[in-house]
């Protein structure tokens, strides 16, 4: 069996789904995040400004890890390393 | 099927939408050659200077209105504007820095935020954001890694490098978590533009001319508006607290 560019890329295609998998771990973060956010609005809802400031920064440091993959990705998709 | 396909060869500009056909990528302009490298001139340089342009009229303008504004009388409302933006700045900077450092840093602050803002906004008139250019966000994290050491080693002597092997196992770790923090925070500004260039793109290339008069607006009051906005201040505020964590040592 011949490995040949196209080998390679459909392959890369199907790792840079399996990468976006990742996307899988933030959105339950930030849900989870958005619930208690709205949990703690409940209970105060005079603090509501600094809620909502504090949800959405931890919010935007756990998107990190599906960033990474993204930018897997996309490296895999556009520039990939293995084909030349 | 074959009633979708129709619709689409109907209403958009071409029947078929080649992979080439999406410009994501950054596109080289100008080629020159500097000490035997090859460079580029790319689309983000072009940007960056547009942004920077703007910055500079600005600027101007500003301090024009700031130095006809007689301090005795009520200013006007363009003066308003810039004063509570300066206010809000330096309100930020005192509130995660702390009054008794921090308020040497509200320069760099401001202009971080400013030039970030107007970066990843500078999608809405057209251009690719120069945020989503590795280079760029790269660099801006970079300095921040020199400022949190510079700082590391004015406030605490060489009680900034000991303090890496503090418990003297883990040596190895602080050292690989001191060089992850540049790279964390760049990724994280530099994925969630390009996600919304990428997507904005796939948006516009592939969807029918008819839904495009009136439905990528939301999506960008979502990538570049909402995200954009978080994004510019996530990085400033990563920035102050990585900062402000050198000001004193660790173990008072």
């Amino acid at each position: 069996m011949e490995f040949n560019e196209f080998f390679v890329k459909g392959c890369s295609a199907i790792g840079a789904g399996l990468a976006l998998i990742a996307g899988l771990g933030p959105g339950i973060g930030q849900g989870y995040a958005a619930g208690q956010g709205t949990a703690a609005v409940g209970r105060n809802p005079g603090a509501r400004g600094k809620i909502m400031g504090t949800m959405l920064l931890g919010q935007a440091v756990a998107e990190t890890t599906g960033l990474y993959s993204f930018a897997i990705a996309i490296l895999l998709l556009f520039a990939n390393p293995l084909t030349k | 099927m074959g009633s979708i396909s129709l619709l689409y060869g109907l209403f958009s500009r071409t029947p078929t939408v080649l992979a080439s056909d999406i410009d994501i990528g950054v596109d080289g302009l100008l080629k020159y050659e500097l000490f035997g490298q090859t460079l580029w001139l790319t689309t983000t340089h072009v940007s960056i200077l547009i942004v920077l342009m703007i910055f500079t009229v600005f600027a101007i303008v500003a301090n024009r209105a700031i130095k006809k504004t007689d301090p005795y009388k009520k200013p006007s409302a363009f003066v308003n504007v810039i004063e509570l933006a300066v206010e809000k700045i330096d309100g930020m900077v005192a509130e995660n820095m702390g009054t008794e450092h921090g308020m040497q840093f509200a320069n760099y602050i401001g202009t971080l935020f400013a030039f970030l803002l107007v970066c990843n906004l500078s999608g809405l008139l057209g251009l690719r954001p120069p945020t989503a250019d590795y280079g760029c966000t790269l660099s801006l994290a970079l300095i921040t890694f020199m400022l949190i050491h510079i700082t590391g080693f004015r406030y605490q002597k060489l009680g900034h490098l000991t303090g890496l092997c503090k418990p003297l196992l883990l040596t190895p770790i602080n050292i690989i978590g001191e060089l992850a923090t540049p790279l964390s925070m760049s990724l994280r500004l530099f994925g969630n533009i390009l996600s919304g260039v990428v997507l904005m793109a796939i948006v516009y290339g592939l969807i029918p001319q008819v839904i495009l008069w009136f439905w990528p607006g939301v999506l960008h009051a979502y990538f570049d508006v909402f995200a954009g906005c978080i994004q510019a201040y996530v990085f400033c505020l990563l920035t102050m607290i990585y900062i402000s964590n050198n000001f004193s040592s660790d173990d008072d």
